[in-house]
């Protein structure tokens, strides 16, 4: 192992290391740009610049190995000064209006200036030319703000693997975005907003609709709800600098509440919802195949509440569609019941009403308006926030987040159980469609240790799974004897590789939960910035801290649930169910 | 490399020059690096990279197209446009710079009435810029498809041009 010192301190690392990771090691931070975490440096950015005594100019230390005896200086003048010019030069280039900038105070670029002190721009660069991108639901790019750093092109290529974006032209015409300078529109696009997560600075985000909201809850004539998605409470604080994986539920829905919505409702009510039709639908399509032997029944059942996923599907696999579960996800279902069996309840017309929903996705808004999801009549679901995007709103409304009490969510679509908590994480949706599946099937409780199915828990890529029904209540006795197979994957590129398993048979299973983003929703494109696997991990705890906390941890056990189906959906599958929860898909084309 | 059929004719349909890329791409899509050699024979064949072929080719490799059009905006002679019978690339390397090059492309430009990048509406000329074509010693220089023309002046533009529409610019 090579032995070096920097800052005349000695370190040891292993063969290979960079001056970047081994500095890390000793706590000496080194800023970076283009650098990211789980891929190759490409040392496009320089502003990880120090100095190494023997070598006349700064080198990068992201992508230089360290070597024995080196000594490093990542403080001396020189480095200093070589990585300002740096930032200076950036600067020079750069449409630098922050103020009016959503990443205002948010941003790498504006931080790294303030910490080295730069309070003046020596040179005047020429700025690049400005492409506004406003052409999909989901985001919004702008060429003048990008500093070429490349991360979005990382995310987009190698960890999703749909390559709607990359490098354009040479040199100082380098553009990064989708074919020669086109709209984002323009090429297949599944509207993740990953890359909108990993852009240092305001190059890519996600469409801002925050005035809509203050527009409808300043209209007294609409009645204007909102509802939350699992992840949200365990990264909304990160926006009030609180620690990743910091359960903030409570002063969620107080903050809404003072926001001014007049109902404020759970996602995680209609994922309880999800559960009781998704499961109910693999058991149908389980007993076509094994009973009726139906060679027409689609399986595995793959699950559907991921937006991101199910664009992926309809362009890259159309012939997977009929295997993708038909229940909408839980944002649509939510805005479906809101706008019929809730408005009912209040009296109000759906048309006076306003569905907000607040998301870890950009995707979600994108979903919100395809034309299949009308089902009461009107747009179900009208306007979607990130996770980012509340945050912003609940200073514009000048909340002091810290000093808020702990609130709880309207009835009746705010009640859920620990299960729906999960659909937030890599592994959730199938541990929750497990433990009423097996339920419902044995009759016995679910057999696993604190009602978690470790083997599909963590951030690797696939996860398998599987259980033996042993006995079962004589309704589904056909199902005696079975070994459920299910498997959970998530980030685009590794779903790829499955499906491409499934197709070619080479892997068979019963039931597969897809999830779009690294992760999960925990993940998503609309949360707060930057999302690495420690924070991933950290959110990823808080969930399965609030489902254990929970009196209730199965979607069949919740009584608004059970209330729901008795008032007005009737059964799971029903014709209300069919009409209101469940949806269809289309091959698109793949540019 | 295969020899690329030059796409002067015109009699060949357009189904046949996608079965010849079809051939072509049989042989070089799995080979690393093949998309390079790919475009530059579709760009034989075709005469230019019309958005039809790159999406071909990028549905055949099972690359982005996003990516596809990043490797052919990356390379200079790569055109995504008709380009016309004769393409004049006027040397703007630090020679010929020095000696002139740029009042020889503003000749060439207010001659051709095009600017760079563009071709004129008879499809006769295309117009580009190239870096050092290896004449430094004749500069300024101007390339007109393969022939070499030295130690051009800006008065001797037109009649350089003149010989290629008149047809017998090649054998100047
Ligand atoms: S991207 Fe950053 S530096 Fe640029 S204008 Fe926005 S806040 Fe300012
Ligand atoms: S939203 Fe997702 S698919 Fe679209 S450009 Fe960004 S990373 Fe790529
Ligand atoms: S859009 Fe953002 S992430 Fe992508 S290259 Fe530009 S600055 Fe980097
Ligand atoms: S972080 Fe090292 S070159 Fe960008």
């Amino acid at each position: 192992m090579p032995k070096l010192t920097i800052n005349n301190m000695t370190v040891e690392a292993e063969e290979g290391t960079t001056i970047l990771q081994a500095a890390k090691k000793i706590n000496i931070n080194i800023p970076t740009l283009c650098y990211m975490q789980n891929f190759e440096p490409i040392g496009a950015c320089r502003v990880c610049l120090v100095e190494v005594e023997g070598i006349r100019d700064p080198v990068a230390s992201c992508s230089t190995p360290i070597k024995e005896g080196m000594k490093v200086y990542t403080n001396s003048k020189m480095a200093r000064e070589a990585r300002k010019l740096v930032v200076e030069l950036l600067l020079s280039e750069h449409e630098g209006d922050c103020q009016l900038c959503d990443r205002n105070e948010d941003c790498e670029l504006q931080s790294l200036a303030q910490e080295m002190g730069i309070k003046l721009i020596r040179y005047q660069g020429e700025k690049s030319r400005r492409i506004l991108d406003e052409s999909t639901p989901a985001l919004v790019r702008d060429s003048a703000k990008c500093i070429n750093c490349r991360r979005c092109v990382t995310v987009c290529n190698l960890i999703q693997g749909v390559g709607s974006i990359f490098p354009q032209g040479r040199g100082f015409k380098t553009y990064i975005g989708p074919a020669f300078n086109g709209t984002l529109d323009s090429v297949t696009c599944v509207q993740c907003g990953q890359c909108a997560a990993v852009c240092p600075v305001g190059a890519i985000s996600e469409r801002d609709q925050i005035d809509e909201v203050w527009k409808a809850i300043d209209n007294p004539n609409k009645f204007v709800v909102v509802q939350t998605a699992p992840a949200i409470r365990a990264a909304l604080g990160e926006c009030f600098d609180y620690e990743p994986g910091t359960l903030v539920t409570g002063k969620m829905v107080t903050a809404l509440r003072k926001i001014g919505f007049d109902a404020v409702f759970d996602t995680n009510f209609t994922a309880d919802l999800t559960i009781i039709e998704e499961g109910t639908e693999l058991l149908t399509r389980l007993k076509k195949a094994l009973v009726e032997k139906d060679k027409n029944v689609a399986l595995p059942m793959l699950t559907s509440c991921s937006p991101g996923w199910i664009n992926y599907a309809e362009s890259f696999f159309p012939q997977i569609l009929p295997n993708i579960s038909t229940c909408k996800s839980p944002q649509q279902m939510f805005g479906a019941v809101a706008k019929t069996f809730y408005a009912e309840k209040i009296g109000r017309k759906p048309e006076d009403m306003v569905v907000v929903s607040v998301m870890p996705c950009t995707a979600k808004k994108y979903e919100a308006q395809r034309p299949e999801m009308n089902s009461s009549g009107y747009q179900d679901v009208d306007i979607v926030l990130t996770t980012r995007e509340l945050g912003r709103m609940i200073r514009q409304a000048g909340l002091d987040f810290d000093q808020l009490e702990d609130g709880v969510m309207d009835s009746p679509l705010g009640q859920s159980s620990g299960a729906a908590d999960i659909f937030g994480n890599t592994g959730g949706v199938m541990e929750a469609a497990l433990r009423t599946v097996y339920e419902i099937v044995t009759g016995k409780d679910f057999p696993f240790p604190k009602l978690h199915v470790t083997p599909i828990a963590g951030l690797q890529g696939v996860k398998e799974a599987s259980v033996k029904i042993e006995s079962t209540v004589p309704d589904w006795d056909f199902l005696k004897g079975v070994e459920l197979k299910v498997a959970v994957v998530h980030g685009l590129s590794n779903v790829k590789k499955l499906m491409e398993k499934i197709i070619s048979g080479e892997a068979t299973y019963h039931f597969i939960e897809v999830m779009c983003c690294p992760g999960g929703c925990i993940g998503g494109g609309g949360q707060p910035r930057l999302t690495d696997d420690k924070v991933r991990n950290a959110r990823i705890s808080a969930l399965y801290r609030e489902d254990e906390g929970k009196k209730l941890r199965k979607s069949h056990e919740n009584p608004d649930i059970k209330k729901i189906y008795e008032e007005f959906l009737k059964k799971p599958l029903g014709e209300k169910s069919h009409e209101l929860l469940h949806t269809h898909y289309h091959a698109q084309e793949k540019i | 490399m295969k020899e690329a059929t030059c796409a002067c004719n015109e009699n060949v349909s357009e189904g046949e020059l996608f079965e010849r890329l079809d051939k072509f791409l049989l042989e070089y899509k799995d080979r690393p690096g093949g998309l390079i050699p790919i475009l530059q024979y579709a760009q034989a064949i075709f005469g230019y990279l019309p958005e039809k072929v790159l999406k071909y080719v990028s549905t055949k490799l099972d690359k982005p197209y996003s990516e596809v059009a990043g490797v052919v905006s990356f390379y200079s002679f790569f055109s995504t446009h008709p380009r016309g019978k004769y393409l004049i690339r006027v040397c703007l390397g630090t020679a010929c710079y020095v000696r002139g090059g740029k009042e020889i492309l503003d000749a060439v430009k207010k001659d051709l009435k095009i600017d760079v990048g563009e071709t004129t509406q008879d499809r006769l000329f295309s117009l580009e810029v190239g870096r050092c074509f290896g004449a430094c010693g004749l500069a300024p220089v101007i390339l007109v498809n393969e022939n070499v023309h030295r130690r051009v002046k800006p008065s001797k533009v037109n009649e350089i041009l003149g010989a290629y529409r008149g047809g017998t610019g090649d054998e100047q």
